[in-house]
């Protein structure tokens, strides 16, 4: 079986608009969201749930008031601030369980707490594996391990040898998550100094966990000078630039459309671009089991 | 008074409004709790006059004392230990740094040691004072870091806080404590999606907030027709300009170059404080 992450550091470069082309354009994969706390792939997908699971990721402090004798030693113990005047803040706590631990009078208890959900979905382009973490709450890289596993189980099911992974902005606990044991991270950039400064941490990730690199630049033509810097680096860093996308407001109007560029406009240079940077990604990918 | 500037989608414009709000405004101190992937330091190019690295506390197991009991690997929320019969596996990117495992282990085996995970930088530029938090590449727990950079706010300033996209641990960190939350969101599909995930972690957290719109112009009308729904105040719009657009690219704020803008800023802390 082989994987594809997108990623990007950088938030907002376009990751979700190339995933759902790629899962309309290639045949037999399995997609993925791994943007737990804001996914959107499903937008462009409209996939169907076919199965939902619940996610229990954490668990919480609660204190037994009646039971509580005001000693205080759970207070001063924890190291997240989350006691406060006898109060658990269930927000600030962490659900180590060391207050429950040294409670002399076993008045606080560790608590499971449902964190989100898991979904296995059908899309018109293949199966779906995706999820929604409750706002606010942790472990968002437990549940991205989920929806991966989840993924592996549909695609040995159904016979497909290719996931395709959509993933969170950053270089945190969720991508770490999303690119273990993968064989190519795609990064998409857009051509600012914000944008290249977060996808040389990006590469540098991929580096770190010795994983296979592509670059694709969104909306070149915002900055070209930019958008030659980036191919500069690339260069002198071995890294293959698989495509320039230029910006074009269709993108957008896909998106209100609730589709996939490609298919929304199929002709555009948008679209043809798209095409290029799958089908590098592919060879890529072709290369490295050959 | 803390204003924290967040927005669930990422890209949308945070940096943008958090750099304008102090470029814009006497007496700002700017905290970047995107350690994960910072940017404004790009837009503001400060002079760092200080960095301090950030450790976490992980177990170190003492051999010599360890008899395998298991304990600790027991007690671990977070899996962070593995206990074989001849030896004690820690995975680093898995502790919290709650130091159970110390208390528990009935033979006074672990030790907590310091692993340096980030740094913090502290710098002034153009008249803000900027911190900001680099996470380092590998690392997977962001919120340490992000602490140390939330312990350099200075209560007395106007503090802005740019805060990293999402709407996990990471955000709840950041914009824990703030008077104030702008949300900003371009008004798109995926935009309203991820506004709404934002304002109910709000919500949850009772901060009041307000929104800016960013990329006026795309996309279509629905985030105006859900602010008006749930009586969200629409304090600013940015229009999709290729001149910010293209100012910002190059690293630099729009409002240094179009003044006018500074006003709109000023007015959006005017009506926060009257709030």
């Amino acid at each position: 079986m082989r994987q594809i992450t997108v990623l990007s550091g950088k938030g907002g470069t376009g990751k979700t608009t190339l995933v759902a082309s790629f899962a309309a354009f290639a045949e037999n994969l399995v997609v993925t969201d791994c943007d737990v706390d804001a996914p959107n792939l499903h937008m462009l997908l409209n996939p169907s749930i076919i199965r939902k699971q619940e996610f229990r990721g954490s668990k919480v402090a609660v204190l037994d008031e009646s039971k509580c004798i005001q000693c205080r030693r759970c207070e001063e113990s924890c190291r997240f601030g989350a006691i406060n005047d006898l109060k658990i803040d269930p927000i600030l706590c962490e659900g180590c369980g060391l207050c429950a631990y040294i409670c002399p009078v076993e008045a606080i208890e560790l608590v499971e707490k449902i964190c989100g959900y898991a979904y296995v979905s059908k899309t018109k382009y293949g199966f779906m594996s995706h999820a929604r973490l409750n706002p606010g709450e942790e472990n968002s890289g437990k549940l991205v391990t989920l929806v991966r596993k989840n993924a592996r189980q549909i695609a040995e099911e159904q016979n497909v040898d290719l996931i395709l992974n959509d993933g969170p902005p950053g270089i945190g606990c969720p991508v770490i998550a999303s690119v273990g044991g993968i064989d190519l991270g795609l990064i998409v950039v857009e051509p600012t100094l914000s944008g290249i400064h977060d996808m040389e941490r990006a590469l540098k990730l991929l580096d770190h966990f010795k994983i296979n690199a592509l670059v694709c630049i969104n909306m070149y033509d915002l900055n070209i000078e930019n958008a030659k810097t980036i191919e500069d680096f690339c260069r002198s860093n071995g890294v293959e630039v698989a495509g320039r996308i230029p910006f074009d407001p269709l993108v957008t109007e896909a998106m209100v459309f609730g589709k996939p560029i490609l298919e929304h406009s199929p002709r555009s240079k948008v679209s043809e671009e798209i095409r290029e940077v799958i089908r590098k990604g592919l060879e890529d990918l072709g290369k490295q089991s050959g | 008074m803390i204003i924290s500037v967040a927005s669930g989608k990422g890209g949308t414009g945070k940096t943008t409004v958090a750099v304008g709000l102090g470029l814009s405004n006497e007496n700002v101190q700017l905290i970047d709790c995107d350690v994960e992937e910072p940017n404004a330091h790009i837009l503001l190019k400060p002079r760092i006059e200080e960095e301090k690295p950030v450790y976490s506390l992980v177990p170190s197991v003492q051999e010599e004392r360890c008899t395998h009991c298991g304990k600790c690997a027991e007690y671990c929320q977070y899996n962070a230990l593995f206990v074989a019969p001849d030896m004690v596996l820690v995975f680093h990117e898995l502790c919290h740094s709650c130091g159970l495992c110390s208390v528990v282990c009935p033979e006074a085996a672990i030790v907590e040691e310091k692993r340096r995970i980030g740094v913090v930088k502290k710098g002034l530029a153009q008249g803000v004072d900027l911190v900001y938090g680099e996470l380092n590449v590998g690392e997977a727990m962001a919120v340490p870091v992000i602490r140390e950079v939330k312990k350099e706010i200075s209560r007395e300033r106007t503090v802005v806080i740019d805060v990293p996209p999402g709407a996990s641990c990471p955000v709840v960190e950041s914009v824990y404590g703030s008077d104030f939350t702008i949300l900003v969101t371009e008004p798109t599909p995926f935009g309203l999606h991820d506004l709404r995930i934002a304002v109910e972690v709000l919500r949850t957290l009772q901060i009041p907030l307000g929104v800016v719109v960013n990329r006026a112009g795309i996309g279509d009308m629905k985030v105006y027709e859900y602010c008006k729904e749930e009586g969200i105040p629409v304090m600013l719009e940015i229009p999709f300009s290729k001149e910010i657009a293209e100012l910002y690219s190059r690293g630099v704020s729009f409002v240094t170059e179009m003044e006018e803008w500074k006003e709109k800023f000023k007015h959006i802390l005017e009506r926060i404080l009257e709030a």
